[in-house]
């Protein structure tokens, strides 16, 4: 999936954890892991923004934190600007830290308690050695401040983290993210902690920045109608892979996995009118340290056949720059109505 | 007769600065049979009032104001010495006192006949005999008002301290308590936010729930047993899982539990706290799903408290919309999303991301909830509401009702419904 340009190329990207296991499993080397990211391939444009959505669990930060280097992967390869980021040392390393950065989901944490606003601003600064002067450096904090909104700065710069609202610590996250004007950014959950009225601020600042810095993004989160609003295409994720992956609107509107179907026949919908079915996938989500075999999303699914219990399916690319892991894809549930041409041919139908 | 009603319910908390309005009068039902959906932003006092009707709050919190009654029955009020130390307070005349004994006066007979087996009885003869005072003190005072009105604040004094020396006070408050007890889970049970943490993790999930039948209802061993394993079938799992202890349920396992819990006692009206806020949408759905089947099954009423607009859309029959401790908005589902009559409700329609029709600009609503320390004064909305006027900051508005049943806390409430403003 290499395209021309393309900020990032990310081609079969694992993430194991180990588990602490017993010594006895360890000798025998039956050490456990968990499959927090289990080979995925993406590819991000110049001012794109992808949106990650999926349960909690389904390694959305681990896959945002190797994209900035605060997780080195098992296997794959990320490619920035067409450079593996894997070896990079040094000089090479550190202008990569200047050029990506990322936005944590709780701006409580994110930010030092005891550091002021023009202290969490100027950290990056410093760590960069971007400029001596202090009137530059103001600027550069009152600059980024002002672009997250957050104006006139000098009301906010002296201020402590207790002394802000949720939205405007996370608006100082955001400066502190921009501050050394970098070219991708990584956004984990950056609304989750916020209530609505204040959510949507956030969400139109980002999209400004985008537009207005032509910055390229990575926004992660569990909510599908955030990610909607948020993103250009979608990954969805389930249990460390990218099960769908296409331009935003064609995912919300006609999704090809059964995953994505019941994803997002389970949001409710601010419209009393508006009569929503239930989704109909069974059971809780598997523990991603002993995956089902074949399809992973077999055992909840109301299509699964004898194949899906075997064979692992392709990303295959169901619709021009629409993809789909299913053995199925475009033959099932919402976007065709009819069961599966397997299921009629072996008389095991799928469950209503 | 509604099932639950709740008048002029002020409870704050006593904190460092100050006292926390954390709700700061409201009035609300419950009717029978009925889902109504409390829906509010983090920290506008959701929870307070749930906790205020069922007696549990903390103890730096204090119910200023209020009454509670849960199938006309009077279940709990606010003494009546706070009351009208707090109706004087409020640059209330001595002539509003009047009035306000005058009403109570004339409520007694009927309050004292709701009241069951005399438990609050104390209360009624506190009230009487303070209600003869006060009333002769108006009648006799010839002062003029400011004088009267003092003369009336010292004997409400007076009273908060013969009250609180002779234990008269602990001794109602443990009857209130005791009285809600029995109906916390008879009549009254809750589903707590982060049920998580509700359970005790050192016992049997099925023998606390047996512990809370064999308290509060009538049965053998054998009964009790029997009606933990329909609960469990009732909630869909499987009567064995009441053996397990709650660290081996899933978060979606858990909130069945309480569930399960909170039906026990067949209660009449169940109050849902954020029952599904920390599950995945999926488990959110499928749980939400199951407490509407058991809503409609078992005929409850049930109030489901959220921040999640979308989630009320979709199980309410009516809607009732809370900012900063007051209630700025209430009506039936399809008439508050039809004619949002609130800036605020406007406004969090316009915040609110959709997966269904098409992709729209979304509008946040400038600043933050305020600090219910001190919060705005006149319309507590007013610094973050794009209608705002003059008055708004001056005077704050009543419950205007614009249609049948839907009201809004808003000086322009009929303009806003009828489409003339905004
Ligand atoms: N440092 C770690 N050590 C062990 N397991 C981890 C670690 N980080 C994440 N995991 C596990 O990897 C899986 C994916 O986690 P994460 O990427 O945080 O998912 P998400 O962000 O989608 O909720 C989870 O099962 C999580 O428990
Ligand atoms: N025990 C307490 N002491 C002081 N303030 C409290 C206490 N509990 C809640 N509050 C405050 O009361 C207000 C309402 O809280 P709460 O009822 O929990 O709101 P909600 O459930 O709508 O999030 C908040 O400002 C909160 O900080
Ligand atoms: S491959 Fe089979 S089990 Fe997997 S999603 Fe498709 S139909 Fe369902
Ligand atoms: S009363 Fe005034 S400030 Fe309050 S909601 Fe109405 S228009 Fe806005
Ligand atoms: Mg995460
Ligand atoms: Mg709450």
């Amino acid at each position: 999936m290499t395209e021309d340009g393309a900020v990032w190329d990310v081609h079969g990207l694992r993430k194991l954890f180990p588990l602490k296991a017993g010594l006895l499993d360890a000798l025998r080397g039956r050490e456990k892991q968990v499959h927090a990211v289990d080979g995925i391939d993406f590819s991000i444009k110049r001012s794109e923004i992808l949106g990650i959505v999926g349960e909690s669990g389904c390694g959305k930060t681990t896959t945002g934190r190797l994209l900035v280097k605060l997780e080195e992967p098992t296997e794959g390869q990320l490619l920035f600007h067409g450079k593996d980021i894997a070896p990079l040392k040094g000089a090479d390393l550190k202008d990569f830290r200047r050029r990506v950065q990322m936005i944590f989901q709780d701006p409580y944490e994110s930010l030092n308690p005891r550091f002021t606003v023009m202290d969490a601003v100027a950290e990056p600064l410093t760590v960069h050695g971007v400029t001596d002067s202090l009137e530059d450096r103001e600027d550069l904090i009152a600059k980024a401040l002002e672009h997250a909104e957050l104006a006139p700065a000098s009301d906010y710069m002296y201020r402590y983290p207790h002394e802000l609202s949720g939205g405007q610590r996370q608006r100082v996250a955001i400066a502190r993210a921009i501050v050394l004007q970098p070219e991708f950014i990584v956004a984990d959950e950056p609304v989750s902690m916020l209530d609505v009225s204040i959510r949507a601020g956030v969400m139109n600042l980002l999209l400004q920045l985008r537009d207005e810095f032509r910055l390229t993004l990575v926004f992660i989160s569990h909510d599908v109608g955030v990610t909607r609003y948020m993103s250009d295409r979608i990954a969805v994720m389930y249990l460390g892979r990218i099960v769908e992956l296409g331009v935003g609107e064609e995912v919300i509107s006609k999704p090809l996995h059964p995953y994505t179907q019941a994803l997002l026949t389970s949001v409710p919908v601010p419209d009393p009118k508006f009569q929503r079915g239930r989704a109909k996938i069974q059971g809780e989500l598997p523990s991603p340290i002993d995956l089902p075999s074949g399809c992973t999303f077999h055992p909840r699914c109301p299509y699964a056949q004898e194949i899906c219990k075997t064979t692992k399916p392709e990303l295959r690319e169901i619709v021009p720059g629409h993809f789909a892991e299913c053995h199925f894809a475009g033959e099932v549930g919402l976007s065709s109505g009819a069961p599966p041409a397997a299921a009629q041919v072996s008389g095991g139908g799928p469950p209503a | 007769m509604a099932l639950l009603e709740i008048r002029n319910l002020r409870t704050y908390y006593r904190v460092r600065k100050g006292q926390v309005k954390a709700v700061d009068g409201v009035d609300f039902t419950a009717d029978r049979s009925k889902t109504v959906g409390l829906v509010g932003e983090s920290g506008c006092g959701k929870t307070t009032l749930a906790f205020g009707i069922l007696q549990i709050l903390p103890s730096n919190a204090r119910i200023v104001t209020g009454e509670v009654r849960v199938g006309g029955e009077l279940v709990f009020r606010a003494p009546l010495t706070h009351e009208l130390k707090f109706l004087l307070d409020q640059d209330g005349s001595a002539r509003a006192a009047q009035d306000m004994l005058a009403m109570r006066a004339a409520g007694m007979p009927a309050d004292k006949a709701s009241m069951a087996a005399n438990e609050l009885m104390p209360i009624l003869q506190q009230e009487a005999s303070l209600i003869e005072d006060a009333q002769a003190m108006i009648a006799h005072g010839q002062a003029d008002p400011d004088t009267l009105k003092r003369d009336l604040l010292d004997l409400v004094d007076r009273r908060e301290r013969a009250w609180n020396r002779g234990f008269t006070r602990r001794a109602i408050q443990r009857s209130q308590r005791n009285r809600m007890q029995t109906m916390r889970w008879s009549q009254v049970s809750m589903i707590f936010q982060g049920a998580m943490n509700a359970f005790n993790p050192v016992y049997r999930v099925g023998d606390q729930i047996e512990e809370a039948l064999e308290a509060h209802m009538d049965m053998t061993s054998e009964e009790r047993q029997a009606r933990i394993q329909e609960l469990f079938k009732l909630v869909g799992m499987t009567a064995d899982r009441s053996d397990g202890y709650p660290h081996e349920f899933s978060g979606g396992m858990k909130q069945r539990a309480m569930i399960a819990m909170a039906l026990a006692c067949k209660p009449d009206l169940i109050i849902a706290d954020e029952p599904t806020t920390a599950l995945d949408v999926i488990m959110q759905d499928r749980i939400l799903g199951e407490i509407r089947d058991l809503q409609r099954e078992l005929d409850l009423a049930m109030m489901i408290i959220t921040h999640d607009i979308s989630v009320v859309a979709e199980v309410s029959d009516r809607i009732v919309i809370m900012y900063a401790g007051e209630i700025v908005e209430e009506g039936s589902t399809e008439s508050v999303f039809e004619t949002p009559s609130h800036p605020y409700t406007i406004g969090l329609l316009e915040a609110f991301p959709s997966v269904k029709g098409p992709k729209k600009k979304l509008r946040a609503i400038p600043g933050s909830p305020p600090d219910l320390v001190s919060p705005p004064s006149g319309c507590r909305f007013h610094p973050r509401c794009r209608f705002a006027q003059d008055i708004c900051t001056r005077e704050r508005p009543e419950l205007i009702e614009v249609d049948a049943g839907h009201r809004s806390r808003c000086h322009f409430a009929k303009e806003i419904f009828d489409g003339s403003l905004g």
